[in-house]
């Protein structure tokens, strides 16, 4: 192909040539770091939280006033939740998952110095919480009517708990945690694992321990307190209003309130993510658009300057499809340095990034990626101009001279 | 001589109306999506109390775990919060003008207008000072005294907002309002307040409403009311009560003070310092010495309320903008160069270089205006989409005078400087070329 003289073309006039390469190398470079940080929130947003999210509904009870005892009214309020038509399974619990709210605690491996230690979430569960949270059980057993504790102060050492098997594998990271394993609290009361959980998300979804959570069956003696609600399939919105009218009906000494869905409270915990993920797109999307917008313009510009050189070609016998060619070659060469200085502004910019504020180093397939997205965009928005030019008559060049 | 140029731009605007709308449109995109963006920075980057900012001071006091420090990230850091006992102690220091340790609790309050439930909130334990500290004016009433901080007297002063709700606007001081179920008096009623950010008390989202009923921290004590802020421990303590919970070394007291002058910073750091050695003797504050008084912006600083996203939201914003002005400069010589023949007119009727060039300039200007104005509609569009995409910060999304300003200001500026080259392309058209053409 005749890259040479078309190349020589290009450098008659510098301008509109050097002019789209540079928007081409900050369009990828935006581009292709937007979308790599789109991608990434994406993935954190949709992670699998282990939980029911969709068919969970959560209400908090908080009481006011002497004479009410929230350990006491639990019992009851349960079982008159269990007993609204269309309810799964319901337990108590001190914080809900996903929240932004939660104890946090820490445990370790042994009880020797030196074991290794992990950070986790724990919940203060009722007896149905596996199913109520709607977590799978990897192995060991599920909490008993009879496992449930209501101690009357902080102090009472745990005994029985069920945890993730993120958080095992924290606290065994040479393997052997599994449900019979005892753990060990930060004043070295052994704790037994009854129980081991696949996967349960906990209480701060920016934390990197997100999946080190624990649950105890124990009601706290604390003045409030949440319902987690879990409806069948489908009937989560039915349930929804007689949750707060079955609790508000049982006892007026105390204020029912947040009921909200499940799927709702992890929503407003991503929103910061979700709102940077569809920010990036937009403007992505605008760019897009403005640099495309922009190849028109410069192509259609390119193909008035020299009307009378393609007439002249033309006349002189080549072909419409070589004047198409004629100007795609010389936009894919423009694109081409474009995307070769783009690629190195993308990389700066991500390193900027990754300097500044800590977000990961680019994965670098999206790079050949961007670079094949932008020949496609510059070859359609050269291809309307390319055509127009093809269409100029021969007889011009006879024209005007 | 500059409105007959102004005459000849929109002429020669409205000649090529397809070019001009693109041209506006770009301008107004590049510029719109930027201002956004620096709309949100610039309300979140925001002073809130500009005249007291730099007397007000947050302080930190390191008691935290001997094997590792608070925050693994900034290992140069104190907790951001005091001890209950720490907090007790630094309030006997006379050194700040005024001072505050407060917290964060839920409580219950029982309105006795029959209309109204019972409803829970948010409300904060704190001392006398608060109020002039942080320079809240009473519409009635006036803060408990000093006296009352510790003596856990049920007083109560709420916000006018709350009073209107619960008082229909009147004056409520000396009356009772129902809490937790215990008889308050109402001393106070104070003029809303919203400061943004909530400056003197990040801990659970910088951009949140604050509390709308103030409490006497005393108060706390006597109705075990726990923090329904951030309550942090490190050490292995046994706690079984609410008054070993208050010896514990749990960190959930915020603590401001008022130092006007260098001298009166340096004898604090000198007293809480001198605090801490004490201390240390009895065995507590194993880490180094490492206590902080912070004034107000470096504190917003440090606490990091400009978010992250929205940096990076700047710096893309931005690369946009410059994208958006390069298409502009490859359009405007398009249109520029399309006028070549008339140029070549003017230069041959006499039209200097300079007059020329000042003419085109005085086009792209227009230009930038109206894209600036088109701008500000985007960029009011975009803010309504932020709002749309984060319920709770609305007040963060708010185009203000200085801002609308500084956008046109900006668009006019970037467009003339895209369209420097493309002018002085086309004023050095030489005057023969197109004559020979006609």
């Amino acid at each position: 192909m005749e890259f040479g003289p078309i190349w020589r073309a290009s450098l008659r006039n510098k301008t509109g040539p050097v002019l789209m390469a540079l928007q081409i190398a900050l369009t990828l470079a935006v581009i292709v770091n937007a979308v790599f940080i789109i991608k990434q929130r994406i993935d954190k947003i949709t992670r699998p939280t282990g939980m029911d999210v969709d068919n969970i509904v959560t209400v908090q009870s908080f009481g006011f006033g002497d004479d009410f005892d929230l350990q006491e009214s639990i019992p009851e309020d349960l079982a008159a939740l269990q007993a609204i038509p269309g309810v799964r399974a319901v337990t108590s619990s001190q914080h809900v998952p996903l929240s932004g709210s939660g104890w946090g605690t820490e445990l370790a491996g042994s009880s020797e110095d030196g074991a290794p230690r992990a950070g986790g979430v724990q919940y203060f569960v009722n007896a149905d919480a596996v199913n109520a949270f709607g977590v799978q059980l990897e192995s060991g057993r599920a909490f008993t009517p009879e496992d449930v504790e209501y101690p009357e102060n902080f102090g009472v050492p745990l005994s029985q708990v069920i945890m993730t098997r993120a958080y095992l594998d924290a606290l065994f990271p040479q393997g052997g945690g599994q449900a019979g394993a005892t753990v060990y609290d930060n004043l070295g009361n052994p704790v037994t694992v009854i129980g081991v959980l696949d996967t349960m998300h906990g209480a701060w979804v920016g934390w990197d321990k997100l999946e080190n959570v624990m649950l105890v069956p124990r009601v706290m003696p604390v003045e409030f307190n949440y319902y987690i609600v879990r409806a069948e399939p489908g009937e989560r919105d039915r349930v929804m209003p007689q949750v707060e009218e079955t609790l508000l009906a049982i006892n007026d000494r105390r204020i029912v309130k947040s009921l909200r869905t499940h799927s709702e409270i992890r929503d407003s915990s991503y929103q910061g993510d979700r709102g940077m993920a569809v920010v990036l797109a937009v403007v992505v999307g605008l760019m897009a658009m403005v640099t495309g917008v922009g190849i028109v313009g410069l192509a259609s510009f390119a193909v008035r300057q020299r009307i009378k050189q393609i007439g002249t070609r033309r006349a002189v016998g080549a072909r419409r499809r070589d004047i198409v060619r004629y100007f795609m070659v010389e936009n894919w060469m423009i694109t081409t340095i474009g995307v070769a200085i783009g690629s190195v502004l993308t990389i700066a910019v991500n390193y900027w990034m990754v300097v500044s504020f800590e977000l990961e180093r680019l994965d670098p397939l999206y790079v050949p990626a961007g670079i094949l997205s932008l020949w496609l965009l510059g070859l359609l928005g050269v291809a309307g101009p390319a055509r127009k030019a093809s269409a100029i008559s021969p007889a011009i060049a006879t024209r005007t001279v | 001589m500059f409105r007959y140029y102004l005459k000849l731009a929109s002429r020669s605007l409205l000649a090529t109306p397809a070019t001009t709308a693109l041209m506006v449109a770009t301008i107004a995109l590049g510029i719109g999506i930027f201002m956004a963006a620096v709309t949100i920075y610039y309300l979140m980057a925001n002073n809130p109390i500009p005249h007291k900012s730099d007397v007000l001071h947050a302080v930190q006091l390191d008691s935290w775990d001997p094997a590792q420090p608070y925050r693994e990230d900034l290992p140069e850091q104190a907790p951001w919060e005091l001890t209950y006992t720490d907090a007790m102690a630094l309030r006997e220091s006379n050194i700040p003008h005024r001072h505050a340790a407060m917290y964060k609790v839920s409580l219950v309050i029982q309105p006795t207008r029959e209309d109204l439930k019972p409803f829970q909130t948010e409300a904060r334990l704190t001392d006398a000072d608060f109020f002039a500290l942080f320079d809240i004016p009473f519409v009635y009433g006036a803060a408990w005294g000093r006296d009352a901080d510790d003596a856990g007297q049920l007083l109560v002063v709420i916000s006018e907002s709350r009073n209107d709700e619960l008082f229909g606007g009147k004056d409520s001081t000396g009356k009772t309002l129902r809490i937790n179920d215990r008889e308050f008096t109402v001393v106070g009623v104070s003029q809303d307040w919203n400061p943004v950010p909530k400056y003197y008390d990040v801990n659970n989202g910088a951009f949140d409403e604050p509390e709308q009923i103030f409490i006497p921290s005393g108060v706390g004590r006597e109705l075990e009311l726990f923090s329904s802020g951030n309550t942090n421990c490190w050490k292995d303590e046994d706690i079984n009560s609410f008054e070993e919970f208050l010896g514990s070394e749990c960190v959930w007291w915020q603590f401001w003070v008022e130092l006007p002058s260098t001298v009166d910073r340096d004898a604090y750091q000198a007293f809480i310092d001198a605090y801490v050695k004490e201390q240390k003797e009895l065995g507590r504050f194993a880490r180094p010495l490492n206590n902080r008084i912070t004034a107000v912006e470096e504190w917003l600083d440090v606490r990091q309320v400009v978010r992250d996203d929205n940096k990076v939201l700047i710096g893309i914003a931005f690369l946009f903008l410059v994208v958006c002005l390069f298409n502009i400069v490859g359009l405007m010589l398009t249109k520029f160069l399309g006028k070549a023949p008339q140029i070549g007119i003017r230069r041959a009727l006499g039209a200097s270089r300079g007059a020329v060039f000042r003419q085109q300039l005085i086009e792209v200007g227009a230009l930038g205006a109206a894209g600036g104005l088109a701008g500000l509609g985007f960029a009011w569009l975009s803010l309504k989409g932020i709002q749309l995409l984060f319920p709770g910060f609305e007040h963060l999304a708010r185009l203000d005078l200085t801002l609308a300003g500084l956008a046109i200001a900006c668009a006019v500026v970037t467009t003339i400087i895209a369209g420097l080259y493309p002018a002085w392309r086309v004023c050095r058209v030489p005057p023969g070329a197109y004559l020979r053409l006609q």
